[in-house]
């Protein structure tokens, strides 16, 4: 392979350009990085920049025309009871995936990070990989079969005879309703179930960083495992924990598809910018709305790089 | 701690939780073979593979199926070339705003999908760009080129600067050392990357409701069918092509960066 390599002629004009190359270190990183600067510039800043600018116009109520002018009223609207109440009722939503996907995350990054070996350490890794990596709208699906009234799960209670119990959570006001997939308890399990895998792989990565002699001297030092739990592996793995919750959190803030198909018919962010941006026409509010979840995640991201959540990335 | 034995408790949590994730995938082969074609009865009342027949012969499940597949290849093919650009300029330098390069690369994974969506919308609109086949590919490619970019960038902070040195002192120039050094050393990650990017976008369905017309990708058209369900029978064996489908991509980029340390699918 190299005979060829050492034959070829020192002054060809190829050479020439390499050689010119290797003296400029800063043109190769300039030449490097032009085609996806230019890309992501335009194509995704462009229009992101553009989409933030129309939040500023506002609408005319009457003729339904954007109005190009600057304004700050389209921003007032969203402090509307009904626009507020879409806005929290995302973040709480958001907030308890959050939360639940790391209790349910955490031992199986665990026991992946600490005992899985060789064969089962694979295991574990395709076993987080391939729901992570097979079809959004197909896990949706999956759930809208196993949520219906006909379907595998009330069909597990009723053999258990455990309906009463089953009806008796619907009934509770808030997360029950109809049945479980008009409920907000079913748009929880499917945002949990559908964004779980992105909360394991960063607990994982922080946990096996941690090393077994520090557990180990704890349980030197005479703590329990819980005390070592507590007072060791937690804070140890927390900025992986705070790493998944970004994905969690900032996936089930801009979700529009699952909330529409599995759960009641009160909106969320998503559904909000769909709806406006849509049917209504009305642009500048979906914009106002859009912006919504870009502060909560900018803030959310600046507390996450204080904890040192992106070393755990 | 004392021994090498998991605790009862978490083995049961672990295995749980690993139970939750892998049962409704599961659900979606048993369905697909079932003979109820008005709802989604459970236990299924008898089983027949009829459905692989009738869905064969649907040509609108062909034609979305088709389209995604010519997206993804093409936006794969974009993505590539920008994420491989961007993960030499980042890793092999430090220049005045790394940072802001890694940023961007990240962001439109980051933002949710919706944000993207609705701003390639607008500029569209802006810009008085009718819906197409290419403005699917450009907001596919955008948030693909993430995958090849993380791949990309762990593979090149493995492999050693010396190596493109020896090369130089050799004799080899730029081209020569990329062509026989670089490539052959980034090879295989290039292609977990871009095996994961394919799945990403034949698999994308956000982004893709603002940025098709009135063409369907495999995912639109399963959205639709959630949405307003025609045919059940014919979409449960739709979802299952579709994860047998994606599966192979993953075990193959599983298998390419093994070893390697790399978390190839972190930052979807």
């Amino acid at each position: 392979m190299t005979d060829h390599v050492l034959e070829t002629d020192r002054s060809g004009g190829l050479r020439g350009i390499s050689d010119a190359l290797w003296r400029n270190p800063r043109l190769v990183i300039l030449l490097l990085l032009t085609p996806p600067a230019l890309w992501l510039g335009i194509v995704y800043l462009g229009s992101l920049f553009a989409l933030l600018a129309q939040s500023f116009f506002s609408i005319d109520e009457f003729s339904g025309l954007i109005q190009y002018e600057f304004t700050l009223k389209t921003y007032k609207e969203l402090f509307t009871p009904t626009n507020l109440d879409i806005i929290i009722r995302t973040v709480v939503m958001s907030a308890c995936v959050t939360i639940a996907a790391a209790i349910v995350a955490f031992p199986i990054a665990y026991y992946a990070a600490r005992y899985a070996r060789g064969k089962w350490k694979a295991l574990f890794y395709l076993g987080v990989m391939l729901p992570l990596w097979s079809s959004y709208l197909v896990k949706v699906y999956s759930w809208k079969l196993i949520l219906a009234k006909e379907g595998i799960l009330n069909w597990l209670f009723e053999t258990l005879h455990l309906s009463w119990l089953l009806n008796a959570y619907l009934s509770i006001p808030v997360i029950g309703g109809n049945s479980l997939s008009v409920s907000w308890t079913g748009t929880f399990l499917v945002f949990l179930y559908v964004w779980l895998p992105f909360m394991i792989l960063p607990i994982q990565a922080s946990l096996e960083r941690v090393p077994r002699s520090m557990t180990e001297a704890s349980g030197d030092l005479g703590a329990s495992p819980r005390q070592t739990f507590c007072h060791v592996l937690f804070p140890l793995a927390l900025p992986g924990v705070i790493a998944g919750s970004i994905f969690t959190f900032s996936l089930t803030l801009g979700d529009y598809i699952i909330p529409q198909i599995v759960g009641s018919s009160r909106r969320f962010i998503g559904q909000a910018v769909y709806a406006y941006q849509g049917t209504a026409g009305n642009i500048p509010l979906a914009a106002a709305f859009a912006v919504v979840p870009i502060v909560i995640m900018a803030f959310y991201l600046w507390i996450a790089k204080r904890m040192g959540a992106f070393d755990a990335l | 701690m004392r021994s090498d034995r998991a605790p009862l408790g978490l083995k049961i949590a672990a295995g749980l939780g690993l139970a939750f994730m892998h049962l409704p995938i599961l659900l979606i082969f048993v369905y697909a073979f079932t003979t109820e074609d008005k709802s989604y009865q459970w236990p299924p009342p008898g089983f027949t593979t009829k459905w692989f027949g009738v869905t064969w012969a649907r040509p609108d499940v062909w034609e979305a199926l088709s389209l995604s597949v010519r997206v993804a290849a093409i936006s794969t093919a974009i993505a590539l070339v920008l994420g491989t650009l961007c993960a030499a300029a980042v890793s092999r330098t430090k220049f005045f705003g790394r940072e802001v390069v890694s940023l961007m690369v990240i962001l439109p994974i980051a933002l949710p999908g919706i944000i993207t969506g609705i701003s390639l919308r607008s500029a569209f609109n802006l810009a008085d760009i009718p819906f197409s086949f290419w403005t699917i590919v450009l907001g596919h490619a955008t948030f693909c080129v993430v995958v090849v970019y993380n791949n990309a960038v762990a593979r090149f902070r493995r492999t050693s600067g010396s190596l493109v040195e020896a090369s130089m002192d050799l004799g080899a120039d730029g081209f020569q050392t990329f062509r026989y050094v670089i490539l052959p050393n980034i090879a295989t990650a290039l292609l977990a990357g871009g095996m994961l990017a394919f799945a990403l976008s034949f698999d994308e369905v956000i982004v893709t409701t603002f940025t098709a017309g009135q063409q369907q990708t495999l995912p639109i058209w399963m959205l639709e069918e959630l949405v307003r369900p025609r045919e059940r029978p014919v979409t449960n064996v739709v979802a299952m092509v579709v994860v047998i489908v994606t599966f192979l991509p993953i075990l193959g980029a599983y298998y390419l960066t093994r070893g390697t340390d790399t978390v190839a699918g972190q930052g979807k």
